[in-house]
């Protein structure tokens, strides 16, 4: 084997690789803040952002925004973040099960369901009971995701077997189907109606047989940024954190 | 090849089977090889291998019989407008396939520009049925199939088919005893390629079919929705994937190579 030029130059950038790889894993930038929250959470959470970095001008908070169970994924494959928030419980238990946590999670907020249509409603959809019509196209959030469990709770409380066209992965994708008038009527959250600002009508699902979905928050064991991780989660729990969330329609602690 | 390759070839090689090798070794370590047989057996699992085989194959179907008409014109008829066509064929490739399903609702939707007028007069809906799984992955992997077929038309020695035309075979005979015969390993190719992408197809699948099981939930949306509630079932289903179309490449293995 004679070195030449082409070896040397294998060699040199194999090297040059190497290394920016191995300068970029040391964790770098200690001041971004990596929040994974719900879907639902999505505009009340963008505010939120705003408002803490306000404060915080140090801090560059960066929101990964998804379904629950996905987000549960991530963090238990070893991701990089530093507050999970979670649309339900036994999803934040799992993670706390998987010693993944710092100290102990806290409910910070509450929701409740509710039935998205069309602007219009165009298939008249009045309540549960027209979730078992064959003619209508209806659509769930899926069943391992926070909002699809609950929805599917509040459906056998009401005694309707629903007659499903499709499972969407997250809360968001249902809501966005049921905006473009693909779906007549899918369940979701108070607060993803009052979002769509009027793209989206509300039919009420009664107390009695609504589900409501808790919210939980952890700052976890291994998060790059502990201490901006521990003033968020204060923030979440404070007097103006609650004012953000009760705009969007949650229900505070 | 003359003496041996460089040792910067053989690095570089090394470095491209690694990006293969590598996750397909990830999934075998985490695969649950005692619970496999339960998992593969659960109707989630058998549902979605049929609607991805009923679907895969439909698809590959259909674009034979439109796609070999297509490529034809795209290769020996100059009309205007052609290259513009053939931009048009090859949008796919590139595409997004999100962005492919996107554009399928846009306009066979129930509020699409095609599909409201056709929901109005027919009560047809693609969106939510088999059908519309069928359409998504046409869509996305028929231009295989055009690109692969018009390669070949346009690299044939037409003197063979003058020379059946001047001996007095008509022009389908001339299409089907000389014309298809020779272009037949690249037509064979372009089936297999078509046939591989309908069958891994899941963005367009998922935005304009949705995501049903027994409808509209093929093989990869399973694994998607197994990967957040039920790894080891995802791990299984992704397993099944692989040796289904191993089987199936490598069964053709001397044909596709050749030619390609």
């Amino acid at each position: 084997m004679v070195i030449g030029p082409h070896q040397v130059t294998a060699t040199a950038l194999t090297l040059i690789v190497l290394a920016s790889v191995g300068c970029s894993a040391d964790g770098g930038d200690n001041h971004d803040l990596l929040v994974s929250a719900a879907a639902s959470l999505t505009d009340a959470f963008v505010e939120i952002e705003a408002a803490f970095e306000e404060a915080h001008p140090t801090v560059d908070v960066i929101l990964n925004l998804g379904a629950t169970t996905a987000l549960r994924e991530q963090v238990l494959e070893g991701a990089p973040v530093d507050v999970f928030v979670s649309a339900d419980r036994s999803n934040m238990d799992r993670v706390v099960d998987a010693g993944e946590v710092f100290g102990k999670p806290e409910v910070f907020a509450h929701n409740n369901l509710q039935i998205a249509v069309p602007a219009g409603n165009p298939a008249k959809v009045t309540g549960l009971g027209d979730f078992g019509r064959e003619d209508l196209l209806i659509g769930l959030c899926a069943e391992e995701v926070p909002c699809g469990e609950l929805a599917r709770q509040a459906l056998r409380m009401a005694g309707v077997t629903p007659v499903i066209d499709t499972n969407e992965p997250d809360v968001r994708a249902l809501l966005t189907r049921v905006e473009a008038g693909e779906l007549d009527a899918g369940i979701t959250y108070v607060t993803d109606v009052l979002s769509s600002s009027g793209r989206v009508d509300g039919v009420v699902i009664s107390e009695e047989l609504n589900a409501p979905a808790e919210y939980w928050i952890a700052v976890l064991a291994n998060a790059p940024n502990a201490d901006a991780a521990v003033v968020f989660v204060s923030f979440l729990l404070s007097g103006e954190g609650q004012a953000i969330l009760g705009q969007y329609g949650f229900v505070p602690r | 090849m003359i003496g041996r390759p460089s040792l910067l070839l053989v690095a570089l090689g090394c470095v491209g089977l690694a990006l293969f090798v590598v996750p397909f070794v990830g999934l075998l370590a985490r695969t649950p090889w005692s619970d496999l047989p339960e998992l593969l057996g659960r109707d989630v699992v058998t549902d979605a291998l049929r609607l991805s085989l009923v679907s895969s194959v439909t698809a590959t179907g259909i674009a034979l019989v439109a796609g070999v008409p297509l490529a034809w014109l795209l290769a020996r008829v100059e009309f205007p407008g052609r290259a513009v066509v053939r931009g048009l064929v090859t949008l796919p490739l590139v595409l997004p396939p999100v962005v492919g399903g996107a554009a399928l609702l846009f306009a066979l939707g129930r509020r699409g520009a095609v599909g409201e007028p056709l929901y109005e007069a027919t009560g047809l809906l693609l969106p939510f049925s088999t059908w519309g799984v069928v359409v998504a992955t046409t869509f996305v992997a028929m231009p295989f199939l055009v690109i692969t077929v018009e390669g070949a038309l346009r690299s044939l020695d037409q003197r063979y088919e003058g020379a059946a035309a001047t001996l007095g075979a008509r022009r389908w005979t001339v299409m089907r005893r000389v014309t298809l015969p020779m272009i037949g390993p690249s037509l064979v190719a372009g089936l297999v390629l078509t046939w591989a992408r309908a069958f891994g197809e899941f963005g367009a699948t998922i935005t304009f079919a949705g995501n049903l099981q027994g409808k509209t939930q093929t093989l990869p949306l399973a694994v998607f929705v197994a990967l957040e509630s039920e790894r080891e079932a995802a791990v299984a289903i992704s397993l099944l994937m692989v040796v289904v179309s191993l089987t199936v490449l490598i069964a053709l293995r001397d044909r596709w190579w050749r030619v390609l």
